[in-house]
Order: C-alpha cells, then sequence, then structure tokens
C-alpha cells in the first residue's frame, strides 16, 4: 500500500510538470493551430537560465531564497522573450501559408534552440543546485513525499488558478478566447490579434519555465535535450486532456503522470518512455478529442 | 537606400538579440570548479551579426511579398527545371556530363571518398523515398527512421542467424518496411495532419526504445557487427573493390527509384497524392478514399527506407540503435525540404548538399545540425518550394494536334 | 415521377445550433432544382450532410441510379457517395491550386479507373492505355465546359470565372447522374453568369444530368429552375415552381425580413 501511495504522489509530481508544460501547447494550439515543437526548448532554456543565474549568484555569496526568487525570476522572463521571438520569426511570417510548413518550421526551431544551448553551453549534463526550500514540518513524511515535491504540486495548481483566472475574466482572456473561435472574426471586430498570439507565446513560455525551473531543481541535473522528450510527452498530455483546454493540460499530465508512474512501478522501468508514446498513440486514434474535449465538425 | 529609421529597426533588433542571448551566449557555468566564464566576445558577435541580419532579413521578406504579388498578377518565372527541360539539347547534355562523372568517380577518387559518396547516396534514397509521403502526399512522417531501421534490422538479423544475403535481404527489407508503414499507418493516417506528425515521431521512438532494450533480439545498444558486405556471385573482394561495387550498387538502386518515383508521381495514383495534399475533403468529394490513397504513399515510402536500411547495414557492416534516432528523420526532412517538396532533382541535390558539405567544410561539421534546424525555418519562411521545385506534367491528347496548347504560364 | 435524390426529414445539430431541422427535399430526373435562402439558412450544410461531410443527426438519404433500385447513402463516406454518383461543387472554391487545369479533371476521373501502384510503376499497356483515355476524356469535358485554353495552366492562375467553372468540369468528370452546384455564380460578372445559366442548361439537356443548385442571383435561380425550395433557419418554408415562389408572402419576408439585398 505504501509503495502504491509513493508511486501515486510520484505520478502526481511527474504530471504537474507535464502539466505546466502542456499548458503552453494547449494555448499556442488554441489559438493557431499548431504544435509548437520548439516549446520544449523554451523549457529547457527556461532552466538553463535558472542554472547560469543561480551559479552567478551563489559565487556572488546571495542567499538562498533570494536566490531561488531571482533565478526562477529570470528563468521567466527569459523563456518569455524566447517565445516571443520565436513566434515572431518562424511563425508568424507563416500564417497564411499552409500548416504544413509551420509545422516544418517548428520541428527546425526546435532543432535549432537545441543545438543552439549544446553549442554555446555544453553536451554535458550539469548538476542544477538544489534551489526549493525544505519545509522541517514535512520531515516526518519525506520518504513519501519531499518538500520539493509538495512546492511542484503546489505552484502547478496555482499556475493553472491564475491561468483560468486570466482566460474567463480578464479582457486578454476574452481577446484570447475571441481569436480562438474565430482569427477574421476578432480581427474585424477590433481585436489586435498580433498582440494576443505574442501574450499567448508570453504566458505559455513563461509557465514552461516554471516548469523546467521545478523540475530541474527537482532531479538536479540538466542538458540541451531534456526539452525534446519532456515537449512529447507534455503534448501527449495536452492531447489527452484535450488540446485547447487549460483544466484538459492539467488533467491529461496527471494522467500521464500516473500512467508513467505506476507503470515503470510495477511493470519495467527500461521503458518509460514507451508506455508515455503508446498513450499518445492510442488517445489519438481512438478518442483525438480527448477527455475534456468535444468532438466537433471541420466547417467545409 | 538605407533610412535612418531603418538603422533605428535594426539598432532595437540588435539590442533585443543582445538581450535575449545573453545567458547562453555570454556565461557559461562550469559548476565543478565553480568558476564562471564571461564571453564578451560572442556579445559582440550576436550585435553585429544581428544588426547586419535583420537588413538582410527585411530585405528577403520584401522580395518574398513583391514576389507573391507578381504570382497573383500571374508573372511568375517557370521554375528552373522546366526551363531546361524546355531545352531538349542541354537537358540532354547535362544528364550525360552527370553520368559520365558518376561512371568514372570511384576511379579518380580515394575509397575514404566513395565511402562518403555511398553514404549521400544512401540519402539520396531515404530522400527520395520521404518525398513521396511529405513531398507529394503532404504526410508529415517524422518516425521515417523507424522504416529504415526496419530494414537495417532485419538485414542485420537475418544475416547474423541465417547468413542469408544481401541480394535476398534486399527486396525482403523492403518488404518487411511496407509491412510496418501498412501496421502503423492504418490506425495513424485517420488523423489530421498535426496529430500525424507528433505520432510517426512516438511511434519512431518506441522502435528504436525497443531496439535498445530488448537485448535478446535486437543485442541492445552495442548493436551487431560482421554484418556481409553485398556479395557479387561469390567472388571475394578487396576492401578498396567492395567499398566500389557498394557505390555502383546505390548508383544503380537510385536510379531505379528516380524511375520509379517518376513513373509513379506522373500516375493515376501520384495524382491523388498531390491532390490530397492540396485539399484533402475536395479530395475525398471527388471520389478518392482518403485512407487507401494515403496508405499507399506512406508504405511506398516505407519500402524505400527498409531498402535503405538494408544497404546501410551491408555497407557499414555494423549496426546499432544509435543510427536511428529522431535526428536522422529530422536530416531527411531537411533535405526534402531544402531541396523542394515533391521534386526529384531538388531531393537529390539536396541530399548531395547537406551530406557532402559537412564533410568536405569540416568546420561545418559542428554547425551541422543547428544548420538544419535553421535551414527547416528559413526555406519555409523564404522558399517553401525548395531549391529546385517540382513541375507538372504536360500532357498530350487526341483532337488538338500533337503538342498540347500552352495556356501562357510562362515558356 | 419518381426523385432520384429524395431527403426525408433530414435534421443536423452543431453542438446546440440546429443548422437544418426535419428538411424534405426531392429531386426528379432530368430536373434543375434550386435551394435558396439566406445565408446562413443551412443550405451549404444541407450538401455537406447529403454528400457525406457531415454526418446527419437525423434523417434519411434515398438515392435512384439510372436503371436501379433506390438505395440508402446514410453513413456512405464522401469518396463512396461520389462514386454512386452525386458530385458537387464548393461554395469556397476547393480546387487543386498546384495542379493544372487539365490535372483537375483528370482527378474526378479517378473513381471510374482503374491503375494501382504496380501498373504505374511498370507502366504496363493497360496503365497507358487508361491513362491516355483520361486524359482524351478529361481534355474533352474541358472543351465542353469552354476551358480548353487553359489546360495546361496551374489552377490558382485562373480567373475567378473560369475557376467556378472548372469545379463543375472536374464535378463533372466522376460521371454523375446528379450535379450539386453550391452558389456557381458567385462572384461572377453579369456577362459571365449569363454563360453560366447556358452551360447549367446544356449539362442537363445534353448529358442528361439533373441539377440541383444553391444561388443566391434570382435572375439565374428563375431562368434556370424546374423547382425551388426556399430554406431558412434550418428549415423548408416553400417550394414550388418559379411563378409560386416568386408570390409566396413568406419567401417574401424570409428575404426582406433577414436580409434585404441578398
Ligand atoms: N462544421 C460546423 N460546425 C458548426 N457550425 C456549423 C458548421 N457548418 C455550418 N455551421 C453553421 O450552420 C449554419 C448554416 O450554415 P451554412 O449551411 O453554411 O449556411 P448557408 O450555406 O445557407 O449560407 C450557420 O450558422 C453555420 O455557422
Ligand atoms: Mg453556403
Amino acid at each position: 500500500m505504501e509503495y502504491f501511495i509513493e508511486l501515486f504522489l510520484g505520478g502526481l509530481t511527474r504530471g504537474s510538470i507535464y502539466a505546466l508544460i502542456a499548458l503552453g501547447y494547449t494555448m499556442v494550439y488554441g489559438i493557431i493551430e499548431l504544435i509548437n515543437f520548439a516549446h520544449g526548448e523554451i523549457y529547457m532554456i527556461g532552466a538553463f537560465t535558472a542554472l547560469i543565474v543561480a551559479s552567478v549568484l551563489t559565487l556572488l555569496g546571495f542567499n538562498e531564497l533570494s536566490i531561488l526568487v531571482i533565478a526562477s525570476l529570470c528563468a521567466v522572463i527569459w523563456a518569455a522573450s524566447y517565445g516571443f521571438t520565436i513566434e515572431k520569426l518562424a511563425y508568424k511570417p507563416l500564417r497564411k501559408a499552409p500548416r504544413l510548413s509551420a509545422l516544418i518550421s517548428a520541428i527546425g526551431m526546435s532543432i535549432f534552440l537545441q543545438n543552439y544551448v549544446l553549442l554555446a553551453q555544453t553536451s554535458d549534463f550539469l548538476p542544477f543546485p538544489a534551489l526549493m526550500p525544505e519545509f522541517g514540518f514535512l520531515e516526518p513524511y519525506a520518504h513519501i513525499m519531499s518538500s520539493a515535491e509538495v512546492i511542484i504540486v503546489l505552484t502547478t495548481a496555482l499556475v493553472m488558478a491564475a491561468l483560468t483566472f486570466l482566460i474567463k475574466f480578464t479582457r486578454l482572456g476574452k481577446a484570447m478566447r475571441a481569436t480562438a473561435q474565430d482569427r477574421d472574426m476578432a480581427l474585424l471586430s477590433g481585436v489586435n490579434v498580433n498582440r494576443v498570439i505574442s501574450f499567448t507565446f508570453i504566458i505559455g513560455s513563461a509557465t514552461a519555465a516554471i516548469g523546467g525551473v521545478l523540475i530541474a531543481s527537482h532531479i538536479g541535473m540538466i542538458n540541451f535535450y531534456i526539452g525534446f522528450i519532456a515537449g512529447i510527452k507534455a503534448f501527449t498530455a495536452a492531447v489527452l486532456g484535450g488540446i485547447g483546454s487549460v483544466p484538459g493540460a492539467v488533467l491529461g499530465g496527471m494522467v500521464l503522470g500516473w500512467t508513467e508512474s505506476f507503470a515503470t512501478g510495477y511493470v519495467s522501468s527500461d521503458y518509460e518512455d514507451v508506455f508515455a508514446f503508446t498513450l499518445l498513440v492510442l488517445i489519438l486514434i481512438f478518442r483525438p478529442e480527448g477527455i475534456l474535449g468535444r468532438s466537433t465538425t471541420q466547417k467545409v | 537606400m538605407i533610412t535612418f529609421a531603418e538603422i533605428k529597426r535594426s539598432v532595437l533588433v540588435s539590442l533585443w538579440f543582445m538581450f535575449l542571448t545573453f545567458p547562453i551566449m555570454v556565461v557559461r557555468v562550469n559548476p565543478i570548479e565553480e568558476v564562471i566564464e564571461w564571453r564578451w566576445r560572442n556579445l559582440i558577435i550576436i550585435g553585429v551579426g544581428s544588426f547586419a541580419i535583420s537588413f538582410v532579413w527585411r530585405y528577403m521578406m520584401e522580395r518574398k511579398e513583391a514576389g507573391l504579388k507578381r504570382k497573383e498578377a500571374g508573372g511568375e518565372k517557370p521554375p528552373l527545371v522546366k526551363r531546361i527541360m524546355d531545352r531538349p539539347r542541354l537537358s540532354r547534355s547535362i544528364v550525360g556530363l552527370v553520368v559520365a562523372f558518376v561512371c568514372v568517380f570511384p576511379f579518380l577518387f580515394s575509397t575514404y571518398q566513395v565511402t562518403i559518396m555511398s553514404t549521400a547516396l544512401i540519402y539520396v534514397m531515404l530522400g527520395l523515398g520521404l518525398n513521396i509521403v511529405i513531398g507529394l502526399a503532404g504526410l508529415l512522417d517524422l518516425g521515417y527512421v523507424a522504416f529504415y531501421a526496419v530494414g537495417a534490422y532485419s538485414y542485420a538479423l537475418l544475416n547474423f542467424h541465417f547468413g542469408v544475403g544481401f541480394w535476398i535481404a534486399l527486396p525482403l527489407g523492403g518488404l518487411l518496411g511496407a509491412l510496418f508503414g501498412i501496421l502503423l499507418g492504418f490506425p495513424v493516417l485517420r488523423l489530421r495532419g498535426d496529430y500525424l506528425a507528433i505520432v510517426t515521431l512516438g511511434f519512431g521512438e518506441i522502435i528504436r526504445l525497443i531496439l535498445e532494450n530488448w537485448n535478446d533480439f535486437s543485442f541492445g545498444p552495442s548493436g551487431i557487427a560482421g554484418i556481409s558486405r553485398p556479395g557479387f556471385f561469390g567472388i571475394d573482394m578487396s576492401l578498396n573493390t567492395a567499398t566500389t561495387y557498394v557505390y555502383f550498387v546505390l548508383i544503380g538502386l537510385v536510379i531505379l527509384t528516380v524511375f520509379f518515383v517518376n513513373r509513379l508521381q506522373n500516375s493515376r495514383i501520384g495524382r491523388a497524392w498531390i491532390a490530397l495534399r492540396e485539399d484533402e475533403i475536395a479530395c475525398q468529394a471527388m471520389g478518392i478514399d482518403k485512407t487507401r490513397t494515403k496508405l499507399t504513399a506512406f508504405a511506398l515510402g516505407a519500402t524505400w527506407a527498409g531498402m535503405a536500411g538494408v544497404v546501410f547495414a551491408a555497407k557499414t557492416t555494423f549496426i546499432n540503435p544509435a543510427s536511428f534516432t529522431f535526428l536522422e528523420s529530422a536530416i531527411i526532412l531537411s533535405i526534402v525540404v531544402l531541396g523542394g517538396m515533391g521534386s526529384i532533382p531538388g531531393v537529390i541535390l539536396g541530399a548531395l548538399v547537406l551530406i557532402l558539405l559537412p564533410e568536405y567544410l569540416r568546420a561545418f561539421s559542428d554547425y551541422r545540425m543547428i544548420l538544419f534546424g535553421g535551414i527547416l525555418v528559413l526555406m519555409m519562411v523564404f522558399r517553401p518550394q525548395g531549391l529546385i521545385s517540382g513541375v507538372r506534367r504536360v500532357y498530350q491528347f487526341k483532337g488538338n494536334g500533337e503538342k498540347a496548347p500552352n495556356g501562357g504560364s510562362g515558356s | 415521377m419518381e426523385p432520384i435524390l429524395d431527403v426525408k426529414s433530414m435534421t443536423m445539430d452543431f453542438g446546440g445550433l440546429r443548422a437544418l431541422d426535419r428538411l424534405d427535399l426531392d429531386v426528379r430526373k432530368g430536373e434543375i432544382a434550386a435551394l435558396i435562402g439566406p445565408n446562413g439558412a443551412g443550405k451549404t450544410t444541407f450538401f455537406n450532410c447529403i454528400t457525406g461531410l457531415y454526418s446527419p443527426t437525423q434523417g434519411d438519404i434515398l438515392i435512384t441510379r439510372p436503371g436501379r433500385d433506390p438505395e440508402r447513402i446514410n453513413g456512405l463516406k464522401p469518396n463512396h457517395v461520389t462514386e454512386k454518383g452525386l458530385a458537387r461543387t464548393f461554395q469556397n472554391i476547393r480546387l487543386f491550386q498546384n495542379m493544372t487545369v487539365l490535372e483537375n479533371v483528370m482527378i474526378g476521373r479517378h473513381c471510374r479507373t482503374r491503375t494501382g501502384v504496380a501498373g504505374a510503376m511498370l507502366r504496363l499497356k493497360s496503365a497507358r492505355d487508361e491513362e491516355q483515355t483520361v486524359v482524351d476524356h478529361s481534355y474533352h469535358i474541358l472543351e465542353r465546359i469552354g476551358l480548353s485554353r487553359f489546360v495546361n495552366e496551374l489552377a490558382k492562375n485562373l480567373p475567378y470565372g473560369a475557376q467556378r467553372r472548372l469545379e463543375i468540369a472536374r464535378a463533372m468528370a466522376t460521371d454523375p447522374f446528379l450535379l450539386l452546384l453550391d452558389e456557381p455564380a458567385a462572384g461572377m460578372n453579369p456577362q459571365e453568369t449569363r454563360a453560366l445559366d447556358d452551360l447549367i442548361k446544356k449539362i442537363r439537356d445534353e448529358e442528361g444530368i439533373s441539377i440541383l443548385l444553391i444561388e443566391h442571383d434570382m435572375k439565374l435561380v428563375m431562368s434556370l429552375s424546374d423547382r425551388i425550395f426556399v430554406m431558412d433557419y434550418g428549415r423548408k418554408i416553400a417550394q414550388g415552381s418559379p411563378d409560386e415562389i416568386k408570390n409566396d408572402p413568406k419567401v417574401i419576408k424570409a428575404y426582406l425580413g433577414e436580409d434585404p439585398d441578398a
């Protein structure tokens, strides 16, 4: 039973990270119907930025809490800037082009960014400082769930709540929903579509960066390639929950996290990634609209 | 003329990129020795580079927009291939030169060069195969390398366990590739285009992970060594001769591929692929079975990947899962995109450029993958038709003399 | 007279929106029927439902092919509907833009021909013969539709009116017994519209193909149609001969009340 709980909580942590990345996929897809393959790389760049900033601050003798805050902030700012720039360079010129073109461009961007970090930094795994604080009152339960894991789960919940609020109740959120429904109509009714799309990329990228910082300090290692697999898995989560839906992304992340956690715990850990991919393939074949998505008829 | 406003814009762009790339490009942490390297030179390079590139970028954008307008006005220049094909003497002499060069190549250059050229030729085959799937049918298959792996492993294993020879394995590899293509394609081809991309990517990874982990079957990460080279009526060959022989086998296969793909793309099947790429709904409404047509393209593409895999295994005599990563799929995709989706000469050129250039320009080889990524983006933004765009066939018909009337789309 | 298309009580819901509401409609052999109504009435949706692109929530679609018994075609895939002899054009032109005009028409022959992969790769005699027949037949259709001077142009380079005609040519290539035209005159100038009028009559008279068309140009509708169906908000509000429709108060109200300049 304890093993079960351990796996359950492990899955919850994993799932939270997937959810954080999946949110970006889902929002971008909702608005411009593009699988932003480079999204996983944004997450990786967020983690790298945090690592670099944290190292510099450590050498300068900052205290732990301020390092955590500043490093996370920088990760969010830079990741958002990358997201913004990528959209302008690689996707915006292709808005009227066939879908295939934008998709290929996105894959190109993903490969480009991976190798950019590889060349500018290193191909080795870098140790990531444990930034997250330890809570004394969780000590007795540490063998089941560490402080870091608690922080991850709580942060995810917070981010999801904030995003839901943003989309449901703010002007920007309204403009985003309008653009997602019908871009031309939104444009006609005075929505600045370019700005809305930029914002979507910025918010999605910032969320991914938070995920990047959390997972990196939890696992303690990063390299240039972590974004690729995480990206595919987060996309799986997004599709699983119903692409375009914020609660769907979180739910999908959790389901995927648990699937992986239980499958590796009870079946075999050699095939960890195979489980995720198999789940992706199955969901796309049998319920492509996802758990929370509604099936729609493509307009002819 | 460069105006002040433009300079201002470029300065802003340059400042933005200096900010953007600052943490990654300038700072490098060595966490073990706890030292930080500040690479200020990189900052200057980025600043100056992005300043200059922003002008080029804007110029290219303007040119592209002007090109689009010209296209709308109908004043499009016909593609290069068409202009060459319209002059039979020129095109014949080009073909003659290429044939002559190809024949004498192994006797003029070292074994090393021949090996590299053979590698490039394998990529030509792979590119032409993927071109059927992406270029003609418009299906973004990101797991193409899986079929390549199927071909390579089927020869390696058959050779290892049963001593099956190359010439038997070659069609078998193609067949197995097709079989896998159908098995994988059948469930996923009903999906929308972008979902197809990610599912095929997933499948590609699944196959590689299985090869890596299922030791009893595939010998895991250590791979399979000592695979037989192609035989020639049981004659023993020196390494040199064998290399040359593989080269000519590949030339033969490439010619065969070009021959078949060319026939296919101008046939009933090929037209259906292109129509499917152009407009799936109209295509169905015109009576074309979407799933079946896609499956045909998928399976045929896989057939060529399977055969290329067999040749690869025979050429290197050693394979392991590391040769079949997603990056390999990405390289093949870059070949097709750079050359021109749907264009046979384009894909051949794309393969030769992308495989040979990094080999000969050593300085390039570190930057190979970043270059491929960049090419994918830049080609899509500025030249989606590739270096050499495909041409549509002009048909001859009864009742209107020998030559079809040309509506004036150029020529 | 026996209907060749008989749609009974068809309903189509999109989420909460009822785009078609228990619609009955039939087309008789050899007639030109028109389906009119304000924008958003559900006319295109009706076409999409009978051609298999949408699956209607309810209702029956029956067709009677020449010399055969009536059959139900609900749930058939779009390509099978076309094989049975229903061909259509699209309101928002959907040509294969980067293929030549001739090739666009040749695509229409796909479902009436056989050549497979092996035949194409080996260029067997049967494949070559079939190919030539397709080319000749397609060219012949283009001549009749009046597009032969564009044969080798890419479809995207055609003038607008010619693109609309090419859609008709492509649909004709599938050998239909019923042709469904979705706003064939949209965007045409008066001259082109007159030529279209002649063309549609010619198709019916010379090829014996029945026609159901959606159209906003009342002059064209009145000149062509044997019978007219009027829709509003997914419902059929009137049907009858052009004269009956012209004087039907319900129709006048639907048009004047909703969309005065249609
Ligand atoms: N695939 C779809 N999903 C949701 N609503 C649709 C879809 N297709 C059509 N509709 C809706 O059905 C109604 C009828 O549309 P349509 O058939 O195109 O009208 P018409 O052709 O008469 O102008 C419209 O309100 C339209 O928005
Ligand atoms: Mg309509």
